[in-house]
């Protein structure tokens, strides 16, 4: 197995763990983490700083029925909650959930790369990418920041090389054109905090192909 | 010298619920436990019948998953902190949050006391970090947890030892991982 090189950043794993990420990233991070076994670990970090923060708390007076109540619960069944949804193939449990548990239903978007968008509102997008080798991987349109997490395959760009389970995250500012490598198609899981930009994206399609 | 510890209480006690689902060690954690959670949850301004209704449905929680507890990978105070986040959220949005896929250790897994009482330290020496903190980055780091930044608005450096709590963490998990690892290849 392939090593994960390009990680979430601390603030991020802080962010999930406080739950202030928008939803869509959201997903990506959960992703990331089934994944990364390194980030996993620094996301219990921050939840030891949260769990101390909590021991630290100033204790608050409870009323004497609480306790019973949740004693006298103890021996409910519990209202079975839905099940988290596995991995299935490439797509990890959190993938799964955001698919509801059906495949992808690709649609294309010319020159062999298709897309199933997952969610899309004012809060931001969310979708999966299959980009045949040497092609480009469409972007998000450049009005927010831009999460892209590889699930199978690799794509390449002028910051690096992104294989399964590397994260790259990119703001307005980066100038970037992403090549799906050789080999698989390159699948990704892309969310943005912005809703999609369909007529932006057209122009990266256009643009000379490297690689091909 | 550092004195040979032994497995602190509120670990101890939520390893009796887990394995016996003692309703007595229960009990001990809520008295622990509870009047924080509902101070904690006050702080990220909840009121305090609605802070009251966070404390008990996370106190079910913990009862109901305590299967996935693991103290070789997280302190008892962590593992509630992410239940308790978890609910606070789940209340606001009114749709589950994405969560990471669970791993989970076999039954009859006996946990390592060394990688236990070890990671017991690091979260003693991070509690220690905070305590010495200046006031505003204390100010800082609660809101950071108490979900009133954004994550472009945390600071990467939050002059907290975070790198060596992962390293031990990750022992726990590289542990788990050669455990499953076996267990698919016997």
């Amino acid at each position: 197995m392939k090593t994960i090189t390009h990680h979430t950043p601390d603030p991020m794993l802080a962010a999930y763990a406080a739950g202030t990420l928008p939803p869509v990233f959201e997903v990506v991070v959960a992703t990331h983490v089934s994944m990364c076994d390194t980030c996993r670990a620094s996301l219990a970090a921050h939840q030891a700083v949260g769990g101390a923060l909590l021991e630290s708390a100033d204790a608050a007076d409870l009323p004497e029925r609480l306790k019973s109540d949740v004693m006298a619960l103890l021996d409910m069944p519990a209202v079975d909650p839905q099940p988290a949804p596995r991995r299935s193939g490439i797509y990890p449990g959190p993938v799964m959930q955001a698919l509801k548990s059906r495949p992808p239903r690709w649609k294309s978007l010319g020159f062999g790369v298709r897309q199933s968008i997952l969610s899309d509102g004012p809060d931001g997008s969310l979708r999966l990418l299959h980009i045949p080798p040497g092609r480009a991987v469409p972007d998000h349109g450049h009005n927010g920041m831009e999460l892209t997490l590889v699930l199978q395959g690799r794509f390449d760009d002028e910051t690096g090389t992104f294989g399964v389970g590397d994260l790259e995250i990119a703001d307005e500012d980066l100038e970037h054109t992403p090549i799906a490598g050789a080999g698989d198609p390159c699948i990704c899981l892309a969310a943005t905090d912005a809703p999609l930009r369909f007529r932006t994206f057209v122009p990266r399609l256009l643009q000379p192909l490297f690689r091909i | 010298m550092a004195r040979k510890r032994e497995i602190s209480e509120q670990t101890a006690w939520m390893l009796a619920i887990r394995d016996r689902r003692d309703k007595q060690a229960f009990a001990r954690l809520f008295d622990h436990f509870a009047p924080r959670l509902k101070g904690f949850v006050v702080r990220s301004g909840l009121d305090a019948a609605q802070a009251e209704e966070i404390v008990q449905d996370v106190m079910l929680t913990i009862w109901r998953k305590a299967d996935q507890f693991d103290p070789e990978r997280a302190q008892v105070s962590g593992w509630i902190y992410q239940i308790t986040r978890n609910r606070q959220i789940d209340v606001v949005r009114r749709v589950g949050r994405a969560m990471p896929e669970e791993l989970k250790h076999e039954d009859d897994h006996e946990p390592d006391a060394g990688q236990v009482v070890a990671l017991e330290q690091e979260t003693g020496k991070l509690k220690q970090a905070l305590k010495r903190l200046k006031p505003e980055q204390r100010m800082m780091i609660e809101k950071a947890y108490l979900g009133d930044l954004t994550h472009q608005e945390i600071q990467a450096e939050t002059g907290l030892p975070l790198g060596t709590i992962k390293s031990r963490i990750r022992l726990g998990l590289d542990r788990l991982r050669h455990e499953l690892k076996e267990l698919r290849e016997p």
